[in-house]
């Protein structure tokens, strides 16, 4: 069982992560990495919503019928991001403003939709809930790289104003890499994200290449012996 | 007359909404492999986009406000959506069969598609009138519609490129895509509201 969950953990984490290799949620990943800080915030909102509705979908796996099953996936989702929404609204208002419209569109957002869809409407609880926690994670994993490499060329400095948005303990997190003038704006402003996501996907084939390539060296070195 | 002009085009070309707002992106990224389809869900998106806006703003105006029942606003908003797209299928199968043929399976697709949710998210949040909110989502989804061709034409070029091995696929799209997002910056400064 524990083998199961890392497999689970390896999937959502890196082998179909939502942004890197199935372009799931392409929308916030563009629009809300202007910072590390920022990725970060939105990729745990997305990552409390995957964890509610899959919860929600493979506890009432058995009752909802083949038919009706995306009408209840939209509506289930729809609810939890109004909690998330609200709850983000009263707890975490600076980073509630700085998302925006982005909260609510958590509902289109295509990665809780496919957990639910192939996911946790056929398994049981606990595996539902590691596969979204996971996913989530991944996704967040995504958004705060593609921040952090947006905001370090871009503004030269790393998870600003993070004590700002997510409380005043993450104060020490707070760096500037780069001298003031720096930056190169383009990497903030919309044409970054595109190529910064290009640039990225790139790099996660090129790691995936290395490590199949030493796999294959490694199998390859008993049977000679 | 000539604000509203002006917003038109802001919302159109200034603020696109795939290029400056990143709404949309599933289906720019994923039907724009031809012009022809990408045409043809650019269509089925302007017709749902602006019903739906002006269906949305009913309901936001005459129930979700009326009765305060704004935390209900996103679930509202979702469903107003997925039945607009229904009612739209059903229509168009009635009304001119060779499109609702052309259109096929774009049509469900666009209740996922964010631009529709968004742009009716944006024309509440600012407070639009009724015909503000039409022209506000015409435009963005005629934004959509050419960015989406655009594109399209763009790739179509670029299946016949030599292309490095690890770059095939999505990320050249995406630089070509992010290569489009800087050409439309040029446009930032027109008729900006």
């Amino acid at each position: 069982m524990s083998n199961d969950f890392k497999t689970l953990a390896k999937d959502g984490l890196w082998n179909r992560n939502g942004v890197f290799s199935m372009m799931l949620g392409l929308c916030p990943s563009m629009a809300m990495t202007t910072s590390a800080t920022n990725g970060f915030g939105m990729g745990m909102a997305t990552l409390v919503v995957i964890i509610a509705t899959s919860f929600l979908v493979s506890l009432f796996r058995k009752v909802i019928t083949q038919e009706v099953r995306i009408a209840i996936f939209v509506v289930i989702s729809a609810v939890m991001v109004t909690v998330v929404d609200m709850a983000m609204n009263a707890w975490l208002h600076e980073l509630y403003k700085v998302l925006g419209l982005f909260i609510p569109l958590i509902v289109v957002n295509c990665l809780p939709m496919a957990r639910m869809e192939s996911f946790s409407s056929k398994q049981p609880l606990l595996p539902s809930v590691i596969d979204g926690l996971f996913t989530g994670l991944g996704f967040t994993f995504a958004l705060t790289l593609m921040g952090a490499v947006r905001e370090v060329i871009g503004s030269g400095t790393l998870f600003a104003d993070a004590s700002l948005l997510l409380g005043p303990a993450f104060k020490v997190i707070e760096m500037r890499l780069l001298p003031e003038d720096m930056g190169v704006l383009i990497m903030i402003l919309p044409p970054g994200a595109f190529l910064v996501l290009g640039l990225l996907i790139v790099a996660k084939r090129l790691i995936d290449q290395r490590s199949e390539r030493r796999a294959q060296q490694a199998s390859a070195v008993p049977s000679l012996a | 007359m000539k604000e509203m002009l002006l917003m038109m085009v802001s919302a159109a070309l200034v603020n696109n909404v795939l290029l400056a707002r990143f709404l949309g992106l599933c289906p720019f990224m994923g039907v724009t492999s031809r012009i022809d389809t990408a045409a043809g869900m650019g269509l089925a998106t302007t017709f749902v986009m602006t019903f739906s806006a002006m269906m949305d703003w009913t309901v936001q105006h005459y129930l979700l406000e009326a009765y305060d029942l704004g935390f209900l606003r996103i679930v509202t908003f979702i469903l107003v959506i997925a039945s607009t797209v229904q009612f739209s299928e059903m229509v168009i199968r009635k009304v001119s069969p060779s499109l609702f043929r052309m259109l096929g399976i774009y049509l469900p697709l666009i209740t996922t598609n964010c631009a529709v949710l968004g742009v009716a998210l944006l024309v509440v949040d600012a407070k639009m009138g009724f015909l503000a909110s039409i022209l506000f989502a015409f435009a963005s989804a005629l934004g959509f519609s050419l960015v989406m061709i655009i594109f399209a034409g763009l790739r179509e070029r670029l299946v016949l490129a030599q292309v490095p091995g690890l770059f095939s696929g999505a990320p050249i799209a995406l630089i070509v895509a992010s290569l489009l997002a800087m050409a439309f910056m040029g446009f930032s400064g027109i008729g900006t509201i």
